[in-house]
């Protein structure tokens, strides 16, 4: 097997006197899709915010993409530009329009020419299905179409690593599919994929693996089918009834 | 199987409703829809229609129009003596600058209220507009003071900063210390949320410092302490003091503000910054101040025309800007002296006027941001 793109190597993490990540000890391949779910106050959005050093660990090593994260700035930088993330609360910029939410960081931080951005902004948001409402302001979209354009702007700078922070928590039901088709067709492409989620049919149909945490610790990891059939651990089979079971 | 009841079609809009209410049944919905209402109505009815005649007998119908200071006395306590305002507006306008030279002044003054008013305007935002603005001050300066600057002649007879009054000293006292206080300010606030324990300390101590002194004490300072620190013969002109005192004073104003705006912005707004890989200025520059500078927009501008007005202040260190050129031109009078409300009527005119404009503009930008 090659080297992975990210690497935790027990990685723990305060906050105060609270140990949200306790030893953590973790490896993605390359194109593996990973869903982490567990119950809230697990450590799960944590983990993910601690890839791209929205959170800094306190202990251990984190590598991401071959730079292992430390307080050098500029590794942060080179982080940040291998690794696309998606919110729970969508993020956009309200006060700039779709497009312009796509273009400012492939122009300001990737230096492309306004048409090229533009350009390359149109190819991600028909990627997602929603180039029609390109000149209109996030706020005058539904929550499910300001996804989607949340999911294009992390795409426009390219990254090797797509990380989504609970993206159908905050949505309508009526939304979450489109959401997730878009999340399925984009797996389907080969991203490295760490997805955060209580949408147990996105995981059963689309990770490589299921990572269960609990108190800050992975519990259990596995395949999704032996992960949704035949959990090992208690805490696991308790939380599987309680989110599966309504 | 087709079921044609069911199929959409689509109704033609209507033309929206206009409202068409006689002009009575809108007065009763508006001046006495109650009779609690009804009541307060005729109260200010009656108040209006006792003071308006006395008001306008004073100031329109037993006026004293032309400068002829026996027939404003005959009159005093009956009819306003406007003709204070024709005798002296020169003096109340301008100040001491010189007479024969007055054009200069009046020139000044047009090209810096022209390029104030292109600046309002959307139209002109671009990157050209800081040029005209070097421009203008440039003008603005070198027609003030003529003489000669950096070893260029103006061809104009030199004449000192302390002989410079009235509206042009106002306007540019104002618009300069606005111009410098906003950036100022807005560096200040981001100090002050600054991550940086000893820049936010800085920030802090500064704020708290200036907002716990009065303006007059700053402007004492500027311009009789911080020459006694100096080596004789080598402290900078009063005006650029008092400029520097009053921009550094309202900085401390205008950060505060800017800060209320910066935290009625999300965090998530600065994390999906970061994840997007923009620096903290362009963070700062692109993300957080233009929502954070929207919210505030009424705030500001309370600020703006505060300093405007506040540098009527600036008098008590010998500078006759418009406040304190009515002082000069009347107090020393004694024959005009008994009317200086009414020059004070005229210098409040021109002080509304502007202050009028610019709340007028700042409802403006509110509705503009609001549209999108």
């Amino acid at each position: 097997m090659s080297d992975p793109i990210l690497r935790f190597e027990n990685v723990n993490k305060w906050f105060g006197n609270f140990h949200a990540l306790r030893d953590i000890n973790l490896s993605v391949q390359r194109g593996e899709r990973l869903v982490i779910c567990g119950p809230s106050g697990s450590g799960k959005s944590t983990l993910i915010r601690c890839i791209n050093r929205l959170e800094e660990h306190q202990e251990g090593q984190l590598t991401v993409a071959g730079v292992t994260l430390n307080d050098n700035l500029r590794d942060i930088d080179q982080v940040r530009r291998q690794v696309g993330m998606v919110f729970q609360q969508f993020n956009l910029f309200p006060h700039l329009t779709v497009l312009e939410n796509l273009t400012l960081s492939p122009i300001f931080v990737g230096k492309l020419s306004v048409d090229d951005a533009n350009k390359k902004a149109m190819q991600q948001l028909e990627r997602v299905r929603i180039a029609d409402q390109a000149h209109k302001y996030p706020l005058q979209l539904s929550g499910g179409q300001q996804q989607r354009v949340a999911i294009a702007r992390a795409l426009c700078l390219s990254p090797q690593i797509m990380l989504f922070d609970e993206p159908t928590s905050a949505l309508d039901p009526e939304m979450i599919q489109e959401v997730l088709e878009v999340m399925t067709e984009l797996a389907q492409q080969g991203i490295t994929m760490l997805c955060v989620t209580h949408e147990m049919g996105f995981a059963r149909a689309v990770a490589d693996r299921v990572v269960f945490m609990d108190q800050g610790q992975i519990v259990e990891e596995a395949a999704p089918a032996e992960f949704f059939e035949n959990p090992r651990h208690s805490r696991t089979q308790a939380f599987l009834a309680k989110i599966i079971g309504h | 199987m087709t079921t044609p009841h069911l199929t959409h079609r689509s109704i033609s809009a209507k033309p929206a409703p206009v409202a068409k209410t006689p002009f009575l049944t809108r007065c009763q919905t508006h001046l006495w829809p109650t009779k609690g209402q009804a009541a307060i109505t005729a109260l200010l009815v009656a108040g209006l229609l006792w003071w308006l005649p006395t008001v306008l007998s004073w100031g329109l119908w037993h006026a004293v129009w032309h400068a002829d200071a026996d027939s404003c006395q005959a009159l005093r306590g009956v009819g306003a003596c406007w003709g204070v305002v024709s005798e002296k507006y020169r003096l109340i306008l301008l100040g001491r600058y010189p007479f024969d030279a007055q054009w200069r002044p009046v020139v000044a003054t047009l090209a810096l209220v022209s390029v104030v008013v292109v600046s309002c305007l959307p139209f002109f935002w671009r990157r050209s507009l800081v040029l005209l603005w070097v421009a203008v001050w440039l003008l603005f300066f070198g027609l003030m003071g003529g003489g000669t600057w950096w070893g260029i002649p103006t061809g104009l007879r030199w004449v000192p900063s302390d002989q410079w009054g009235g509206l042009p000293l106002t306007l540019m006292l104002a618009t300069l210390a606005i111009t410098l206080a906003f950036p100022l300010g807005v560096v200040l606030a981001l100090g002050r949320q600054s991550t940086l324990p000893a820049l936010r300390s800085v920030c802090v101590g500064y704020i708290e410092l200036v907002r716990g002194v009065p303006l007059i004490s700053v402007l004492f300072m500027a311009s009789f302490m911080f020459p006694l620190l100096l080596p004789s013969g080598t402290s900078p002109d009063v005006l650029l003091r008092v400029l520097v005192g009053i921009t550094l004073f309202s900085a401390a104003y205008t950060a505060e503000i800017v800060r209320g705006g910066l935290q009625a912005v999300s965090l998530g707004q600065v994390e999906a910054a970061a994840t997007l890989g923009l620096s903290y200025w362009q963070t700062q520059r692109l993300v957080v101040l233009p929502q954070a500078l929207t919210h505030v927009v009424p705030g500001l501008m309370n600020n703006f025309i505060a300093i405007f007005k506040d540098t009527s202040l600036v008098t008590i260190v010998s500078l006759y800007e418009l406040s304190g050129a009515l002082g000069l031109a009347i107090s020393g009078d004694p024959n005009w002296r008994p009317f200086k409300i009414e020059g004070y009527l005229f210098i409040t005119l021109i002080y509304f006027v502007f202050c009028f404009a610019m709340s007028r503009y700042s409802l403006w930008v509110e509705r503009q941001l609001a549209h999108r």
